[in-house]
């Protein structure tokens, strides 16, 4: 199965379970999660169902295009399942059902893994799905978000879409997964692969990148205070992947990270706040909609 | 009749090191509910798998005894009107307990006359105490982090999926959040049904087992351990003990197959330990080893399911390990580029410590610290080298990329490294050695350097700590600094090491001042590590059977040397078995108690009377050979010698009146009894010994 049906089949599989279907969002973040469509719709009693790809930035991965299993950017697929259906394991092996995991041919697990992102404030309690030993998603009920307890609990399911790839493929090195018929996964990112590496690790210009963050920070309080969650939130990942590059530079010395994570976790938490004040203004518009019923 | 009860939680996938602790509640729960409910039972057995926590209850009583009670009612005075008629107080207490005026009597309680009347309370059924209190069983149990999930109030581990509740082939209803409870179970995920009905109690485990769930864990352990080593000896290798690997491997299986895969020859030329870690730590496999202790070829991993497709899941698993074992070879090879030394540098970047400093100050004041212990044991050139180059090096591991991916290789690493970059064998081994024992019962360094090394890193900790205000309180240690005493305390004496606990902390304490320039209120700092020390001491010579009041006599004066203190307690246990102790223990009681009024030692010989010159020649003529055998540690025949002094000092206090007026006679009294005293606490101090 190519690269590109991989990701089709995923995300009609749980367009049909009636999820949103959504692009990636537009600003560098190391995570699905970390998307406004689970960020923030995570909070607040507001049922939401959504599955979109992401590409995943993830600096201090980068290994020059080198590593058969490690790099800058990869993909996950994200599903928000709000609330946390009855049946959301079963609809999960159903997806693997989907794209040509049979369970029966192999052996899958729910292996314990708390998941905790620190720079969010966020938590949850839930596995890694092992298939024959690797783990090709994180499956995450959500406890807090923004450093705000969860008032109705998401499932969030994480797909790694290179793991999945590589072991349907049966191919040794990420590099090699077929995109398409023509094309693999190196013809397309190889180069960027490398680029970002040597970026992140040797070129990164530490005193603009520092410069930039305090100047994101002071943005994301502007923004907030006219209100603005969306774009206040934009400059949250602004910091969150600046903080990153800066990171994988060595740029940033242990207690001097401590103090950078408690800064990024520190606007999450006051967007976070200011979105349910927002949602709760706006009387939940979500709670009316139709098609969200919970089986 | 007697019934059978079953409780099946059925949840999504517990995590496996949870289990055990929430089984064992469970059980105890379920036990205090049936004694309390006055319910008696054979017995009750909890098993689990990762999708389900049972209850299995036999022989139990189908209803409570009936309960006779005599019940107390209003008194006599106020039961009855003026014509002798019931009062309202006493209609009302006979419609409360449903009795008429027939079962009622009078008695009198603290001489006031009472109604009684005895009843009898008929017993509830099993039914109905199950249906009341199985809803609170599962609430109780405790999981050290917990999840809500679907908007119920309940917390668990992992969300509640189903409930099944059978008394014998009865459903005994209940309401949990909602949760259905019934007598429909599932089985294995892939290999089983996912809608049973079991029709009763006795056939709950057979029908589990039809569908591809062994329910007793003893029974999946015994088949993964039996099953793997018979795979491992058809390869000729053996498999090595990992109880809490197979625990936690038993507890992620509900049908287990164990299987053997191949390691790529490739990377068996790494450290054992490179290959083991990511192996066991992030895939939870068995590592197979030959004769010799050596790695093979091999790994064990149990699959949830039976053999059906068996080689695609070893492929798998043997794709994933070789992904594991590439960034592990990575980070290996990455490491030894460059010297172990060159990490050192790094550390200056580590924070040790809030207010602490850097691990590089950590590694300055190890190493000085180290050396200064080593001089003060008089190790000799060579080990003082050792020990300062292997302090030097302690913590540059820590920094590596293997150590950084797997903390728990610290030291072993550093090891490792050691060697390729041509340090010498000491040097390497104590640098493993620093952490011994890790934990309770751990092997203890085999390397003076190793020793002396693991003690400095431990007081350093501990002093360090101390001086920033952190202590152990309660249960509360999170730096485990209890255990790292006692790691001091256990190398100590399996070295036979004399060394000043007393000199150790202030040497600790002075390079905190002097490397990392630290303020701190150092005489309260040092009686507060010395105390805490001497209480893990106390508690050690406690456990291995040293008498309490041995210990302190021994622990109470200012004898502060480890080794030295575990002498004086075998030897004064051994002393004390000894016949007719009893008055002379009484005796350097006496002296004792008053030696601490004394202002000075000194003793005028012009001032002393007959019965006193008699015990100060006494005294002097044992003075010196108390002292010799002191230094020989021969402190049981010290003690004999002090025991000729018992006739002169109760003679000394039947004739002689110590506190007169006369300040000089007093004082020259006290010091006499003060001499006597003082060379008695050099052996320990009698007057705590327990005298029977």
């Amino acid at each position: 199965m190519y690269f590109q049906d991989l990701m089709l089949k995923l995300l009609n599989y749980w367009g049909n379970k009636g999820c949103i279907i959504l692009e990636p969002y537009d600003v560098e973040k190391g995570a699905g999660t970390m998307s406004p469509h689970t960020f923030l719709r995570a909070l607040g009693p507001e049922p939401w169902k959504v599955v979109y790809v992401e590409p995943s930035r993830r600096p201090a991965d980068a290994r020059y295009g080198e590593n058969p299993h490690r790099v800058y950017q990869h993909h996950q697929l994200q599903v928000i399942l709000k609330p946390s259906p009855e049946e959301v394991q079963e609809m999960y092996l159903d997806s693997l059902r989907a794209i040509g995991i049979d369970p029966l041919k192999h052996d899958i697990r729910f292996v314990e893994d708390n998941w905790e992102a620190p720079t969010l404030g966020a938590w949850g309690l839930g596995w890694e799905v092992w298939l024959d030993g690797m783990e090709i998603t994180q499956f995450t009920y959500f406890q807090q978000v923004g450093s705000i307890n969860c008032e109705l609990e998401s499932a969030e399911l994480t797909y790694g879409l290179e793991r999945i790839a590589m072991y349907l493929q049966d191919v040794d090195n990420i590099f090699d997964i077929k995109w398409n018929e023509h094309y693999t996964y190196g013809d397309i990112f190889n180069k960027a692969e490398y680029e970002h590496s040597v970026y992140s690790f040797e070129k990164a210009d530490i005193d603009t990148l520092k410069g930039l963050f305090n100047t994101y920070e002071i943005e994301v309080q502007k923004v907030l205070d006219e209100g603005l969650v969306l774009p206040s939130y934009d400059y949250v990942l602004k910091c969150s992947h600046t903080f990153n590059v800066l990171d994988a530079r060595g740029a940033i010395s242990v207690s001097e990270r401590t103090s950078y994570i408690g800064r990024v976790r520190n606007l999450a938490r006051k967007v976070a706040a200011k979105y349910i004040e927002q949602r709760k203004e706006m009387e939940y518009p979500l709670l009316k909609k139709e098609g969200h019923s919970n089986e | 009749m007697s019934k059978k009860y079953l409780l099946e939680i059925g949840v999504e996938e517990l995590p496996a090191r949870l289990v055990g602790d929430a089984l064992e509640q469970l059980k105890n729960n379920a036990e205090n509910l049936l004694k309390d409910e006055r319910i008696n039972y054979n017995n009750i057995n909890v098993y689990s798998t990762p999708r389900r926590l049972s209850l299995i209850v036999e022989g139990l009583d189908e209803r409570q005894e009936d309960l006779k009670e005599k019940v107390k009612g209003p008194t006599k005075k106020i039961a009855f009107d003026e014509n002798d008629n019931p009062s309202k107080a006493l209609l009302g207490f006979m419609r409360g307990q449903n009795i008429d005026i027939s079962a009622i009597y009078t008695e009198e309680y603290n001489g006031v006359e009472y109604i009684y009347a005895d009843v009898v309370k008929t017993g509830k059924t099993i039914e109905e105490i199950l249906s009341l209190n199985i809803p609170n069983l599962i609430k109780m149990i405790n999981f050290p982090k917990s999840m809500r999930w679907g908007g119920k109030n309940i917390r668990f581990a992992r969300p509640i999926r189903w409930l099944v509740s059978l008394l014998d082939d009865k459903i005994i209803s209940f309401d949990l959040e909602g949760i259905a409870v019934s007598n429909v179970t599932k089985g294995h995920r892939f290999l089983g049904n996912s809608k049973i009905e079991v029709p009763s109690v006795d056939e709950y485990m057979e029908i589990l087992k039809k569908n591809f769930v062994i329910l007793d864990q003893k029974e999946r352990k015994d088949i993964i351990k039996y099953g793997s080593e018979k795979l491992v000896k058809e390869k000729g290798g053996n498999l090595p003990k990992d109880e809490s690997l197979l625990d936690e491997v038993t507890n992620i299986v509900e049908y287990p197959t164990p299987i053997i895969g191949r390691i790529k020859e490739e990377y068996l030329s790494l450290p054992k330990d490179v290959i083991i870690t990511p192996m066991k730590e992030q895939l939870r496999f068995f590592p197979v080893l030959d004769d010799k202790n050596r790695l093979l070829p091999y790994f064990i991993t149990v699959r949830n399911g039976n053999e059906e497709h068996i080689e695609t899941v070893i492929k798998g698993n043997e794709k994933v390990l070789g992904a594991r074992l590439e960034d592990a070879k990575f980070f290996y090879m990455d490491d030894i580029k460059n010297p172990l030394e060159s990490y050192v540098e790094e550390l200056k970047k580590i924070t040790f410590q809030d207010k602490l400093g850097t691990l590089y100050d950590k590694t300055k004041r190890i190493q000085s610290l180290g050396v200064k212990v080593g001089e003060y044991l008089e190790v000799g050139e060579e080990t003082e080298k050792n020990i300062e180059r292997a302090g030097y090096l302690s913590k540059a591991d820590l920094v590596t990329k293997m150590v950084t991916e797997f903390t728990e290789l610290q030291g072993k690493m550093g090891m490792e490294y050691a060697k390729t970059s041509g340090e010498n064998e000491i040097v390497s081994l104590a640098i493993f050695e620093q952490y011994l024992p890790r934990f309770a019962g751990d092997e203890l360094p085999t390397t003076t350097a190793g020793a002396v090394l693991s003690i400095a890193d431990k007081i350093d900790t501990i002093s360090g700590l101390f001086a920033i205000g952190i202590h152990p309180t309660g249960s509360q240690d999170p730096f485990g600094l209890r255990r790292q005493a006692l790691g001091i305390i256990n190398i100590i004496l399996d070295k036979k090491l004399s060394i000043s606990i007393n000199e150790l902390v202030e040497t600790a304490l002075y390079f905190y001042v002097d490397i990392n320039g630290l303020a701190f209120d150092y005489e309260k700092v040092k009686q507060e590590i010395i105390e805490f020390l001497n209480g893990r001491i106390r508690n050690m010579f406690i456990d291995i059977g040293i008498r309490y009041d041995i210990v302190d006599a021994i622990i109470g004066t200012n004898i502060d040397d480890v080794y030295d203190m575990k002498i004086r307690a075998n030897k004064l246990n051994e002393w004390l078995k000894k016949e007719g102790l009893s008055e002379i223990l009484s005796a350097f009681n006496r002296v004792s108690n008053l030696a601490e009024k004394a202002v000075s030692d000194e003793v005028q010989r012009s001032l002393l009377t007959e019965d006193e010159i008699e015990l100060y020649d006494k005294f002097n003529s044992i003075e010196e050979k108390v002292n010799n055998l002191l230094l020989k540690k021969e402190y049981d025949k010290a003690l004999d010698q002090l025991v000729v002094l018992k006739e002169p000092i109760d003679n000394f206090f039947d004739k002689v009146m110590v506190m007169v007026e006369d300040e000089r006679l007093r004082n020259n009294r006290l010091g006499l009894l003060k001499k006597i005293y003082d060379i008695m606490v050099k052996i320990c101090d009698l007057s705590k010994i327990v005298n029977k």
